[in-house]
């Protein structure tokens, strides 16, 4: 036990976390002269010590996940749903969700795909909302930040949210609100191309390139804004309003991250810092989910699909769900940590 | 040949474009390029990944970019 708990912690620290990458970096920039003691020391090697630890993660992770999605292209998944019904149904949509490649750009053909073939409505929200918030990056990338634990949570919790989020909105009985263009298109089955092997890589190395042009900006920001807060903001402020002191921290974290658009990866710097500061674990996590699930842009594309009311109820249960989760986990916070 | 470009308004779609074309143009091939941007044509054509790529009437790429060398292996 003992050494299986030891290769764990090896993986855990030296794999994931690359604790190794933290010293030779820091090495390095002490032969430079640089005093790592000194706020700007610090900043400097948090910025690029998690700039190239996130940018090695982003690529040999978007490789192996694209590679494992290429098999659930969202055509396989509609056709998937079509033989589940019930509770189950949205069960296996939140799972679907965690492995089909998701591009905001694509939510609506998919949302048009999933209701043009007869889904019911909870079904396919089920999946909008584990698809963003919830996927195989975000599951090994919280891994190397917060912990197995924490992120097996993070990844459970999602789903569940997902579900009743899908539930809610089945019970609600808003097919009305879905824009009269979807409801009377009838979409044809197409063969999605057969994909060999070597198609297979071709996709991951694409999806790899497009991915890492198009992320690479958020996690710079994030980042940066990362180091600041890691040196520059003092602990006290933050605990008072992310931390123990402040009931609604989680509330208010989740309002700052809904119109927010940001990729998971660039939001885990922020995060990492803020914990390391003194937040809660509950009050980042939500925030988290709040920016990779809601953000403006999404609900623009979003409102071309749906009506008002639906969007706002799909708004109103996701905030609600994320805020949930946020205060479980601030309740639960010594389990984890 | 009818080739559909098959995607609404993100940045890979049109590059994706961009690439058919000039694999038209240097191939010197008789085709027709079509970018198909509305919703309801998408989902007539039963696309659900953006962007896509269909030549008369067969899905070959879903869902990626593809590079111009690529496309010029399908027009042949």
């Amino acid at each position: 036990m003992e050494f299986v708990k030891e290769i764990w912690e090896f993986i855990q620290n030296q794999v994931l976390g690359m604790q190794w990458l933290r010293e030779l970096i820091g090495n390095g920039l002490a032969v430079a002269g640089l005093d790592l003691s000194s706020r700007a020391g610090g900043s400097i090697l948090f910025f690029l010590y998690d700039l190239i630890k996130i940018a090695i993660l982003l690529c040999l992770l978007i490789f192996v996940i694209s590679y494992i999605q290429s098999y659930f292209p969202p055509e396989r998944s509609k056709k998937i749903l079509g033989r589940f019904h019930g509770s189950g149904a949205n069960m296996v949509a939140a799972l679907l969700g965690t492995v089909t490649p998701f591009c905001s750009c694509s939510s609506i053909p998919l949302f048009m795909g999933f209701t043009s073939a007869g889904l019911p409505l909870g079904v396919t929200f089920s999946f909008l909302i584990s698809s963003p918030m919830v996927d195989l990056g975000s599951l090994v990338l919280l891994m190397s930040i917060f912990g197995g634990k924490v992120a097996v949570v993070y990844v459970v919790l999602g789903i569940i949210v997902a579900v009743l989020g899908g539930t809610i909105i089945e019970k609600l009985h808003m097919e009305k609100y879905v824009e009269e263009f979807i409801r009377n298109a009838s979409g044809i089955e197409i063969d999605a191309p057969k994909l060999t092997k070597k198609d297979r890589l071709l996709y991951a190395k694409t999806q790899v390139e497009t991915t890492f042009r198009k992320v690479f900006p958020y996690i710079l920001v994030g980042v940066g804004i990362g180091a600041v807060i890691h040196n520059w903001i003092s602990e006290q402020w933050i605990e008072k309003i992310l931390g123990n002191d402040n009931p609604f921290g989680v509330i208010l974290a989740v309002l700052v991250g809904v119109p927010m658009y940001a990729d998971i990866f660039g939001t885990i710097p922020v995060a990492e810092a803020l914990l390391s500061k003194g937040a809660q674990l509950g009050t980042i996590l939500s925030f988290m989910m709040a920016v990779t699930t809601l953000s403006l842009p999404s609900m623009i594309m979003l409102r071309k699909a749906v009506k008002p009311k639906l969007l706002a109820a799909f708004a109103t249960i996701c905030t609600t769900g994320i805020v949930m989760v946020g205060y479980l986990f601030n309740l639960f916070q010594s389990v984890f940590l | 040949m009818k080739i559909k470009v098959i995607g609404a308004g993100c940045e890979t779609c049109d590059k994706l474009y961009e690439h058919v074309r000039e694999a038209v143009a240097e191939t010197g091939c008789d085709a027709e390029v079509e970018k198909v941007e509305d919703l309801l044509e998408i989902v007539k054509l039963g696309v659900m990944s953006a962007p896509s790529l269909m030549i008369d009437g067969k899905l070959v790429v879903s869902g990626r970019m593809a590079k111009k060398d690529e496309i010029i292996r399908f027009l042949k």
